[in-house]
């Protein structure tokens, strides 16, 4: 369901009232009418404009999150990437991704080798199911990366 | 702006990496709802980026999207070093800025 990202004064009973009649699908095209969403293409190219012609590999990251996000608008996330966080060997940069968001960009996080561990946890918001991508960016310029996906449902109606 | 809390270890030993938790009260306005009596869109107000310096440097800093949900949650890790300060900042949409600043004491 879609109504989960830009309707948090919206409350559940009256979802639930307009479920049935498919009002929430028609009022949600409503709501971003003019606004483009996000898909595989759109966060691969922002991959491809962050990294550029590098090749992402797989392995080394680690990304955390629910398989089922009952509230879309908090959902837990944490990323980890393993690394000796050395000042010759560190993770620079973690980018994280959202296929199915108005949105591609969800947000950037950058350590040093101060950091003594690559690993960030956060709450970000996810308007339907869909896929998350964390890309990794190396000290010593390897790229890796990791895509979970997640389903969302609204809060207590299952699914 | 908005009120920060931040939670460290209250000492640490030298080299070792904790971990610090921090929350900031923000409604992270996505620029994509709209008012519902005027139909108008709301403008877009969030923050933006968040960066932690510690024994001057940044040790960890943020660019944030508006999928970063409303009042905003992260927690990271940093290695001690000495003692001394660690200054956290949130800069919002627009320019402000929201400061916290708290002591680490390494033994």
């Amino acid at each position: 369901m879609s109504v989960q990202f830009n309707t948090q004064n919206i409350r559940r009973r009256d979802v639930l009232a307009l479920a049935g009649t498919g009002v929430v699908a028609v009022s949600s095209i409503g709501l971003f009418a003019g606004d483009a969403m996000a898909d595989p293409a759109a966060v691969a190219k922002a991959i491809k404009d962050r990294i550029g012609g590098k090749k992402s590999m797989a392995g080394n990251i680690t990304l955390e999150l629910p398989q089922i996000a009952e509230n879309g608008n908090t959902v837990p996330i944490a990323v980890e990437v393993e690394s000796p966080m050395s000042s010759s060997d560190y993770v620079k940069a973690v980018h994280i991704y959202a296929e199915g968001n108005p949105a591609p960009d969800v947000a950037t996080f950058r350590f040093t080798p101060d950091s003594g561990r690559a690993r960030v946890s956060t709450r970000m918001r996810m308007i339907k199911s869909q896929n998350i991508v964390a890309v990794a960016e190396m000290s010593n310029g390897k790229v890796h990366m990791v895509k979970n996906a997640v389903k969302v449902t609204i809060g207590g109606c299952g699914g | 702006m908005a009120k920060a809390r931040v939670k460290a270890p209250k000492s640490v030993k030298k080299g070792e990496v904790f971990e610090v938790k921090t929350l900031i009260s923000h409604k992270m306005e996505t620029g994509l709802r709209k008012n519902k009596k005027t139909g108008k869109k709301i403008p877009r107000k969030i923050i933006n980026k968040f960066s932690v310096t510690y024994g001057g440097k940044e040790v960890f800093g943020s660019d944030w999207h508006p999928a970063v949900s409303a009042n905003p949650y992260v927690s990271f890790f940093v290695k001690a070093s000495a003692s001394g300060p660690m200054k956290f900042q949130w800069t919002e949409d627009g320019g402000a800025v929201t400061e916290k600043t708290v002591n680490i004491k390494v033994t």
